[in-house]
């Protein structure tokens, strides 16, 4: 049994140790709005946060993070209120098919996070998820907006 | 955990005369249909608009919503019509099954070549404006005043000379038991308050926050998960397996074949399944197909460039005769590879059988083509098959012509009757069994008269048939005419030069791997040649490559249009910042005319693309955003087909099998781009999802050769050491 806290709760799993962290949130947890992409740590479809850091969890073993503080798409609005990211995505709709946005988001929120006031070089280094639909000039002007809210 | 999706319930329609009960509905009203209702029991006014006591507007879609926003697109398009409050529209999505069962009411489902808005939207408004009318009749009926003395707006109902007014709400019932009009007037455009503003999409707060639902999340009662693998080699079949190997592992419930050429593992969960097909021990009959590479697809392609034989595309004049008498000759030969789709959704579908009943619930951009490959696969009537659409996590083609995925899933769930079965795809097996953007290669000539002149083309295509691979039905006599996309004699894929003597021709050389459409496709690999052999020909002649076609585009208006468009707002005549280099490119695609200007710098072997222009002439506009988003977006798509991708073939199968080796694009790789919307109105409507990809390409490898003096001519940019900056 491995203990998991996702989205402040937690979680008894049974499952092999080195089971990545991505299926074990879908499969086991069940909260399906992490994705998989590729998982070998590529897309970044599958990012979470562990601990506050964007985390991609396709290739991240769930042994590894047992105890420590995971955070999916479903538990980044708290209190009833939508996170900024969230929100500047609605208010940009920025999401096409919005495969990859669960991880698009929670990266953009750690890196928020780090850089309340991001450069585009900073955007550049840190935001390296794959999306085919091409929102990245959506996804860019919204993470400026957030910056500037 | 499981949960029923909320569809299956929801979007159930019944005739009235099945109800009974509670609803009292069995009585048939003398001159009216019998009400059809939603599963929730509210009445449809006509097949495209349910009302909900509360106002709520509930509008059907037929096609398929993949990211394009077309299920908002369609939503205005009724909302127009109807004049409904837009705060109340929500959506729902009809099955294939109550299709079939009502004489396809909605039309056709496929969403495929930039089709959905510009093929469906006259009967649509239609079905809007009827419901409008319909509302409005009832609101008078009850009021009893004519209803030419009564209008509606947003979803309210007034009668003008008393000053009453009712809601959609409170009328629908009694709307919903009269006959449709047998014809309604829609809106002249200049009166359009919904189409042609940029709503917001309705799909996107379930996109936040990881509650949209996509048929790889489809969790069902006792569903069990599926891993799959198919022979890597194209054509290929399973000589043996060993299940004993892998029986005993954590959560595997079945090893089974699939077809005679795949295996799969099913399991409790799909780690566990997944797990346990790599450990699986599987033999592989890889047949003749084993001995073809790209080498050798390179070389049987190279031979149709010269062959006697081809197809006529496109032609007037007499090109032998101008090529024989011209003052000057040029000829260059371009190639253009095998692309995977690469949907950020790999391929899926969940399958429940029993000799009953066959289920369905998966991506596709075509639920009639799903629905048609259950039916069959199943080996069950109409009747007994349903299947259930979901917003798709990309499609690209990849989810249209041919669903093998549900053909898969449906023979592994005849496998295990009555258990709900979710085959997902890893991204490797979704890299070697794609079905590829087809490969070519073109060679082309053009004569010059004494006077610089462009006198000749001949353009040859060489290589594979979409239509050969997976319509043959549909060729012509043998030929494929989806092959002349954007060079085509006439059409939605008409070329936009006139030249005095041409022939555009296809020598079809089919391989064993499988093609099929793409985002653009025939349009991708074409527009690379013509456009960038009409930069080499415009170099040739000592002219300028925007002058130079100009003067061929004098019958060609609206590519003209676009093409001027872009070249102002980049500022063409005026010199480029220093270090800067420009480059151009236009054509015809879906209906559309779009053209793209670029400004890019080279530093060593890297490409920095400062700027990109790009204007597009649908006809029509629905939503200025969304159309924004498909511009931008399809620069993602054409840059990354440009700069990195290309799928090898050595020993018969796909060389590339995930992102590490199939690279597409990121955020900091993304160039600006300004997109000019400029619908010039006609009686056609072009089409958005697809048409600004063709022309990203071309526009950046004119600019290189201003840049560095180089052609480049075969995709993509890597093979050629160049990396995007």
């Amino acid at each position: 049994m491995i203990t998991l806290s996702i989205n402040g709760k937690s979680h008894e799993v049974d499952v092999d140790p080195n089971t990545p962290l991505l299926w074990v949130i879908r499969e086991q947890v069940g909260l399906t709005g992490t994705k998989y992409g590729c998982g070998i740590a590529q897309c970044g479809a599958c990012t979470v946060h562990v601990d506050g850091a964007a985390v991609r969890s396709c290739v991240m073993p769930v042994s590894a993070v047992a105890g420590q503080k995971i955070t999916t798409i479903e538990g980044l609005a708290s209190g009833g209120k939508l996170h900024k990211v969230q929100q500047a995505w609605i208010d940009h709709d920025v999401p096409q098919c919005g495969y990859c946005q669960s991880g698009m988001i929670m990266a953009v929120a750690a890196l928020l996070r780090e850089k309340p006031q991001p450069t585009d070089a900073d955007i550049n280094s840190a935001i390296t998820n794959i999306c085919r639909c091409g929102t990245f000039q959506q996804v860019r002007e919204a993470i400026h907006m957030t910056a500037k809210a | 955990m499981t949960f029923m999706p909320k569809f299956t319930r929801r979007s159930f329609l019944i005739g009235s005369a099945a109800v009974g009960g509670g609803l009292a509905l069995g009585v048939r009203f003398p001159f009216g249909p019998a009400v059809v209702r939603a599963a929730d029991g509210s009445p449809e006014i006509t097949a495209w608009v349910v009302i909900r006591p509360d106002d709520t507007v509930v509008i059907r879609i037929a096609r398929s919503e993949m990211g394009q926003g077309t299920l908002t697109g369609l939503a205005q398009l009724v909302a127009e019509e109807l004049e409904c409050d837009w705060s109340k529209v929500t959506t729902e999505y009809p099955t294939p099954g109550q299709s079939v069962a009502r004489k396809r009411p909605w039309g056709d489902f496929g969403t495929g070549g930039s089709r959905g808005i510009r093929e469906s939207h006259e009967y649509v408004r239609k079905g809007g404006a009827a419901a409008r009318e319909m509302l409005i009749q009832a609101a008078a009926d009850q009021w009893k005043v004519p209803a030419s003395e009564c209008s509606a707006s947003n979803s309210v109902i007034t009668h003008k000379p008393s000053g009453r007014t009712t809601t959609y709400g409170k009328v629908a019932e009694a709307a919903a038991k009269l006959e449709p009009p047998a014809d309604v007037k829609l809106k002249d455009p200049k009166e359009w308050k919904v189409i042609g503003k940029p709503l917001k999409r309705l799909d996107t707060p379930d996109k936040v926050t990881g509650k949209q639902v996509y048929g790889f999340d489809v969790r069902l009662p006792g569903m069990l998960n599926a891993a799959i693998k198919d022979c890597p080699v194209f054509g290929g079949k399973v000589k043996s397996f060993d299940a004993a190997k892998v029986m005993g592992m954590k959560g595997v419930r079945k090893v089974v074949p699939v077809g005679d050429s795949g295996v799969a593992v099913v399991a409790e969960t799909w780690w566990q399944a997944k797990t346990a097909l790599d450990a699986l021990p599987i033999v592989w009959d890889e047949g003749a197909n084993a001995q073809v590479s790209s080498a050798t697809i390179a070389e049987f392609l190279k031979a149709g460039l010269d062959a006697n034989e081809a197809f006529v595309g496109n032609q007037n004049g007499d090109v032998k005769v101008a090529l024989a008498g011209a003052a000057k000759k040029v000829e260059a030969v371009y190639a253009y590879p095998f692309q995977n789709h690469a949907t950020m959704e790999p391929m899926n579908a969940t399958a429940l059988y029993t000799p009953d009943k066959c289920e369905v619930w998966v991506p596709t951009q075509n639920g009639e083509t799903a629905f048609a490959t259950a039916q069959r696969t199943a080996d069950l009537p109409a009747s007994k098959c349903e299947v259930h659409k979901f917003n798709l996590g990309g499609g690209f083609g990849r989810r249209a012509a041919v669903q093998d995925y549900v053909a898969q899933a449906v023979l592994i769930a005849k496998q295990m009757p009555g258990t709900p079965v979710k085959l997902l795809w890893s991204r490797e097996e979704d890299m070697l069994h794609g079905f590829y953007h087809p490969i070519m290669q073109c060679k082309l000539v053009g004569g010059f008269d004494a006077n610089n002149n462009l006198t000749g083309l001949h353009m040859r295509l060489s290589g594979q048939s979409i239509l050969a691979g997976i319509r043959p039905e549909a060729l012509q006599n043998g030929r494929d005419p989806v092959t002349f996309q954007g060079i085509a004699q006439t059409g939605e894929h008409s070329f936009g030069y006139t030249i005095p003597n041409l022939l555009v021709d296809h020598a079809m050389r089919n391989t064993h791997v499988p093609p099929g459409f793409w985002r653009g496709v025939n349009i991708n690999h074409n527009c690379v040649f013509i456009e960038c052999f009409m930069d080499e020909l415009a170099h040739a002649a000592g002219q300028d490559p925007l002058e130079f076609r100009r003067k061929l585009m004098a019958e060609h208006p609206r590519n003209l249009g676009v093409m001027n468009a872009v070249a102002e707002r980049i500022g063409w005549s005026k010199p480029p910042p220093r270090g800067v280099y420009r480059g151009l490119a236009q054509m015809k695609a879906f209906n559309s005319f779009v053209a793209a200007a670029t400004e890019i710098s080279v530093d060593g072997n890297k490409i920095k693309i400062h700027r990109i222009v790009a204007a597009t002439d649908p006809g029509y506009v629905v939503n200025p955003a969304q159309v924004e988003r498909q511009i931008s977006g399809s620069f993602v798509y054409g840059l990354s087909a440009l700069f990195y991708q290309e799928c090898t073939v050595k020993g018969g199968r796909m060389e590339q099998e995930n992102f590490n080796t199939y690279n597409s694009m990121r955020i900091a790789q993304m160039p600006k781009v300004e997109p000019i919307i400029m619908p010039t109105g006609g009686p056609i409507w072009g089409g958005v999802g697809e048409p600004t990809i063709c022309v990203a390409a071309p526009a950046v490898l004119n600019a290189y050769f201003q840049a560095t003096g180089k052609r480049i001519r075969s995709v993509p940019l890597k093979n050629h050491g160049i990396e995007m900056a």
